[in-house]
Formats: structure tokens, C-alpha cells, sequence
């Protein structure tokens, strides 16, 4: 294949004990496109990222990122072959300030690995790096403030930021978004678009306004098992989508 | 125009905090060097070299404690095994088998501390938190075991050697103790500099990250496992340096090194230093280190003093000495100490006088079960008492009942004023 999909899933399934709770996901996305996985409370989606970014093992299926496998890979193996993903519960170093939480998401790409001869301080690529990064999401004013000591807001914007401060060609974001009101919202939309641009973007999100804003095409996962992707048209005028998960007025109010 | 001035200040304040750290450590170098000459009696030299030699040993074990989060219970194994190599290394150099300087020899407890951290890390680093105590506290215990029955630990007696050996360089024999001293003063300087630059590096950061987020550091590219390994290697490196400063200094090693009591002496040390900075440990080895030899001196009862201070510091301050500290410069260069002074001095005096009746029950009681063949007098701070008598148990029980009462009243009290204070700092960081 001369250009793979930048992330495809085959046939990957996920057992807990009996239950099965991812059915044979089948998934191809190519390079540079927005992909949101839709779907109802428990469909799968939150167990399907931990599959593709190496958390959990899968039970069975391939998973290929740029046409190499990964399936079975430890999770930072996989972060160094260019995935990188955010969490729902936010997911940070509490203890390290905002400059210091971005320069440990950045090391690694800079080609630090385990360096115990580098001061950091002369670091200067890491240091512009996270520099830029910290004033990409807003932080520049709480550069030197303890992660554990920001707001809500503020530590979706760090667990964002230290996302992406790797520069992951393939981004996974888990609810962005969640348990922010409106305005909040539209800004976090805004500093996705913008800090992801030419990126390949996966992400799981319940705010149907942002998906359908965001995404080139959506995949709905209900019970484990994906039932239509397409493009936000498409998606929306699916009866079988609309029957299972939707419902007419949810689809009329992103229209 | 905002951000520009923001910025400015951002710098002038960073450079600042450098110059200042430049001070720090002129003087963490001038006053090790400089203390001989302030304190010259033998009795003070042999106690700082012991504490030179302990805050090495606190540092390396803050390595892992502080820095990477983890709790070992068998640091000794390291700084053990260190010991024993530098003394068999010793040996040699007396016997002439081995041609190597003296004053390197704290490096070849070092590489063998790393030597084993490599071999024991391998196995106890896989996991963190409690799983990663239990094995160092077992592979601590199955050391100290074996070093009864494996050849080369020297049995009960240990191991001696003669540390005036070799060639002298400069007329350095390591015969006067003094010498001794400044080996210990240059390799604490030069270990205390490289552990603090370790922080610094990459490798140090991530220790911090898979302290706080283990499972975070690993989608961020970092291996968990590795990072521990690595730090732990690196920490038995210069707990094996103390081991060796030790060898020289005692001109014995013995199996105690190796036991589990050496491997909780660095770990009281870090607590009541505070283990979230970087000098804490150096704060807690030198306090621990003076009331283990100055108490020792006076009192049996100094491992339970010890005990007191210990539990008194992981319930009151859990920052530790070092965490005080810090928390008071905040305070004085807001110019607000002053606020701070009445109320602790009404803690203080009732400090005391809780002080001083726990002291005496704990005297009197020592004395009546540890010594009661010599009779039952004794003297406390050249007070003489007679145990058999009522008199010292009641009037320790009233001094502990009063000091307690007012203690707690004047605590409270202190609670309240430094409440205030804090509200102030507040106020003035968000104008």
C-alpha cells in the first residue's frame, strides 16, 4: 500500500471477563482527517481508545497506525511511534508546574529518552518548545503554578497541551469538552482546531454541536459494535443511526 | 505593553532566584570546609564526619523517596555492600595487591552500589508503591542473612582494615582525623552537587512525573519501569559512596550496615528533613545525626526521643523541617515574622514545661526497669530525685497536665495568627 490510513482498526474486539464489550470494530482513517466516535452512555468508546493507545490489550483484531502494527505494544511504545491521546478524567502531574508538565511531554520527541547528562535549563528546543505550547493553550500567566493548584478549565487546557506538546501526528482526545458550559465550550473547539491542524484527530464526544462542527465524518459505536460512519450529512440522515441512538430532535438541532 | 512589563519581571525575578541559588551553594561548600575551624575538639569532628557521611546517605535515599516516590525499606543493601567493598578494597591496598589512592576509595563503594543497584533494582522496580517496598525490605533482609553465613562478610566481627595505607598524597596519610574529615567534607560537596544536578535533567523530571503519574508518563513516551531502575541504580551509586566514607572513617564494617535498622536511619532522616526538597534530607541528617550522638551520650531512652520526634513530624508536619522552613520565608520576606513572634513564644513556654515532665517520667522510668541494680537515685539536669519516692512521678504528671493544657490553648492560638498571615500573603499576591 502505498498510502496507508494514518490509524486503521481490524475486526478488534475487547472482553472483560465474559463480557464482550467491543464486537469487531473495523475502523480505517486516513492522514489529516477529523473523526468523531459517537454513541450511547457505555457503547464502548472510552474502551476503544484505551485499546488503540496500548492501555488495555486487545482480545482480538489488528490495529495499525500508518500501516505498521501495534497491536500489543506497550502505551508509551505506541506514544513514540507519534499517537498521542488525552483522558476524560483529566490526567496530569499534579505535583509539577504547567511549564514543568509540558517539558515532560515534550522530551521524549526531542530525543531526551533517559538523559541524566542534559541539564534541562540549557535545553533551549525544549524550552522554546514548551514555551509555545503554554501560550498555544493559554496558560502562559500560570507557567509557573502547581498543576493540582488550577482550575478545571485551566487542567483540561494542560491535559490538551500535553497532548499535543509531543507533536503526535495521530491525536486521540477523549471528551474534550466534558463538564464545560458554553462559552467554555466554544473556546476549547477553537484551540483543538487550532492546535491539531494538519493532524490526524480521532475523538470520543457527546456535545453534538461540536461533533458535527468538528468532525469530516462520524463513526457511531452503540453496544460495542460500529453502525454506520460517514460524513455528518450522511450520519444525520441515517434512519438506522437515528432509530438507535439519536432520536429526530437531536438531529434536527445540529441541523 | 502589559505582557512586555509581565514579562520583564518574569525574568528579573528568575535571575534573582539564580543568584541567589549561587549563594546557596558558595555557602554549602564554605561552611563544610570552614567548620573545623570552629569546632575543633575530637568529639566534634568524629560527629560531623558522621554527619557528612549521613547526608549523603539521606540524599541518595531522597532520590528515590522524594523524587520518584519510592518507599525503600532496604537502602542499606547498597550502602552496605559499599562498605564491605571499600574495606576489602583497603585490605588490599595495605597488603600491596592493589595500587589505588585512598581518597578515591568512597568510588569503589559507589560502582558497587551501583553494581547491585542494577542486579536488585532489575527486580524491585517493576512496580511501585507497596510492591516495590516489600521486595527492597526482603531483598534488604535476605542481605542481612546471608551476610551471616556467606564468606567475605567477616562474620560477627566484621570486617577491619587500616585506613593509613598506601601512598600518602601531599602528606594526606588519612591518620589525623581532621584529614579524614575533609575526605568526607569533598566527597559530600561533590555527591550533594551532581545528586542536585540530577533533579535537573531529564531524567529527573520524569522521575517526578512517574511519582505523581505514573500512567500518564507512559502515554508521553516514557517508560515507568525504566525511570525507576535507572534513578535507583543511580541513588545505590551514592549510597555505596557513604558506605565506602564509612569504611574509612570507622576502619571496620560490620553486618549492621546491611540491617534493616541502617535502612530506616536515612528514612527518619529524609521524613524529619522533608522529603519534598531537595536539602530536607540534609536538614534531618544533621539534626538525627546530633541527637543520635549528644542524646546517646546522656540518655538510653534516646531511640524512643527519636520515636517522638519522628511521629511528631509526619502528624504535625508532614513537610518536615525543610517544609517549616520554607513556609517561614514566605512569612519573613513579607515582612511578617513579627506577627509570628508573641504567639510562639506563648507556645514555647508550655512547650517546655511538657518537655521537661515527659522527660523526667521517661528518666524515671528507664531507671527504675534499665537500672535499678545502681539504686533508686538518679539526677536529671543535675537535679538529684529519687525514683522510689512519689515526688518525680507526680511532679512529672503535673507538668505534662499543665504544659499539655496551655499547649494546646496557645497551639490554637498560633493556628489562628498564622491563619492570618497566610490570608494576608493572599491578599497581596492577588491585588
Amino acid at each position: 500500500m502505498k498510502n496507508p490510513p494514518a490509524l486503521e482498526l481490524v475486526d478488534v474486539s475487547k472482553s472483560f471477563g465474559k463480557s464482550l464489550i467491543i464486537k469487531g470494530v473495523s475502523l480505517s482513517i486516513p492522514r489529516g482527517e477529523r473523526h468523531a466516535i459517537i454513541g450511547p452512555n457505555g457503547a464502548g468508546k472510552s474502551t476503544l481508545f484505551n485499546l488503540i493507545s496500548g492501555r488495555f490489550p486487545v482480545s482480538g483484531g489488528r490495529i495499525s497506525l500508518n500501516g505498521e502494527e501495534i497491536t500489543g505494544l506497550p502505551p508509551f511504545k505506541i506514544n513514540r511511534r507519534s499517537l498521542s491521546r488525552s483522558f476524560q478524567v483529566t490526567n496530569i502531574f499534579h505535583r509539577l508546574s504547567v511549564y514543568d508538565n509540558i517539558c515532560c511531554a515534550v522530551l521524549w520527541s526531542r530525543g531526551y529518552r533517559y538523559s541524566f547528562w542534559h541539564p534541562l535549563e540549557r535545553l533551549r528546543d525544549v524550552r522554546e518548545l514548551a514555551e509555545s505550547i503554554i501560550e498555544q493553550i493559554g496558560l502562559s500567566r500560570k507557567r509557573d503554578v502547581v498543576a493540582g493548584a488550577l482550575t478545571y478549565a485551566e487542567q483540561r487546557a494542560l491535559e490538551l497541551g500535553i497532548t499535543i506538546a509531543g507533536g503526535a501526528e495521530v491525536i486521540l482526545l477523549d471528551e474534550p469538552t466534558a463538564g464545560m458550559n458554553r462559552s467554555e465550550t466554544d473556546e476549547a473547539v477553537e484551540l483543538i482546531m487550532r492546535v491539531t491542524k494538519g493532524k490526524t484527530l480521532l475523538m470520543v464526544e457527546h456535545d453534538m454541536g461540536v461533533v458535527f462542527g468538528m468532525a469530516d465524518r462520524i463513526s457511531v459505536l452503540v453496544y460495542g459494535k460500529i453502525l454506520a460512519t460517514g460524513t455528518p450529512e450522511e450520519i444525520r440522515g441515517n434512519k438506522e443511526v437515528q432509530e438507535a441512538y439519536l432520536g429526530e430532535e437531536a438531529l434536527d438541532a445540529t441541523a | 505593553m502589559m505582557n512586555n512589563t509581565d514579562a520583564m519581571s518574569l525574568t528579573l525575578g528568575e535571575s534573582k532566584v539564580r543568584s541567589r541559588r549561587w549563594l546557596v551553594w558558595v555557602a554549602a561548600i564554605a561552611v563544610p570546609l570552614l567548620l573545623p575551624l570552629v569546632f575543633r575538639s575530637g568529639y566534634a569532628l568524629s560527629m560531623m564526619c558522621q554527619m557528612g557521611i549521613a547526608v549523603i546517605f539521606a540524599l541518595s535515599y531522597n532520590m528515590l523517596l522524594g523524587q520518584s516516590g519510592l518507599l525503600s525499606f532496604g537502602h542499606a543493601v547498597y550502602y552496605g555492600l559499599g562498605g564491605y567493598a571499600s574495606i576489602h578494597a583497603l585490605n588490599a591496598i595495605g597488603a600491596g595487591k592493589l595500587d589505588f589512592p585512598v581518597t578515591l576509595l568512597p568510588l569503589i563503594g559507589g560502582v558497587t552500589g551501583l553494581f547491585f543497584g542494577i542486579v536488585f533494582g532489575y527486580a524491585s522496580t517493576k512496580r511501585a508503591g507497596t510492591v516495590f517496598a516489600m521486595i527492597s525490605l526482603g531483598i534488604g533482609e535476605l542481605m542481612a542473612a546471608g551476610s551471616t553465613v556467606l564468606p567475605g562478610f567477616g562474620g560477627e566481627a566484621g570486617i577491619s582494615a587500616n585506613r593509613v595505607t598506601g601512598k600518602g598524597l601531599f602528606g594526606i596519610t588519612y591518620g589525623p582525623p581532621v584529614q579524614v574529615y575533609y575526605l568526607i567534607a569533598l566527597w559530600l560537596v561533590v555527591s550533594a552537587i551532581l545528586m542536585y544536578a540530577l533533579t535537573q535533567t531529564p531524567l529527573g523530571r520524569m522521575a517526578n512525573a512517574v511519582r505523581d503519574n505514573p500512567e500518564r508518563a507512559q502515554f508521553v513516551g516514557y517508560n515507568p519501569q525504566r525511570v525507576r531502575f535507572i534513578t535507583l541504580v543511580l541513588s545505590a551509586f551514592f549510597a555505596g559512596v557513604a558506605g565506602g566514607l564509612t569504611a574509612i572513617n570507622y576502619e571496620i564494617v560490620t553486618q549492621e550496615y546491611l540491617t534493616a535498622h541502617t535502612s530506616v536511619t536515612p528514612l527518619l532522616m529524609t521524613f524529619i528533613g522533608g522529603a519534598g526538597y531537595f536539602f530536607g534530607p540534609v536538614l534531618g541528617a544533621i539534626l538525627v545525626t546530633f541527637l543520635q550522638v549528644v542524646l546517646g551520650a546522656y540518655t538510653k531512652a534516646w531511640p524512643l526521643y527519636m520515636g517522638v520526634v519522628f511521629i511528631s513530624t509526619v502528624l504535625f508536619a508532614p513537610q518536615g523541617l525543610a517544609g517549616i522552613v520554607m513556609q517561614h520565608r514566605q512569612v519573613w520576606s513579607a515582612g511578617l515574622m513579627r506577627r509570628l513572634v508573641p504567639a510562639y513564644a506563648k507556645v514555647f513556654v508550655p512547650a517546655c514545661a511538657l518537655l521537661l515532665g515527659t522527660i523526667c517520667l521517661v528518666e524515671s522510668t528507664y531507671h527504675l526497669t534499665t537500672e535499678a541494680q545502681a539504686g533508686t537515685q538518679m539526677s536529671l539536669f543535675r537535679i538529684p530525685l529519687d525514683v522510689a519516692t512519689p515526688a518525680p512521678w507526680i511532679g512529672a504528671a503535673a507538668l505534662i497536665a499543665i504544659g499539655l493544657y496551655f499547649f494546646r490553648r496557645s497551639c490554637a492560638a498560633a493556628a489562628l495568627s498564622w491563619e492570618g498571615i497566610t490570608a494576608e500573603l493572599q491578599r497581596r499576591k492577588s491585588p
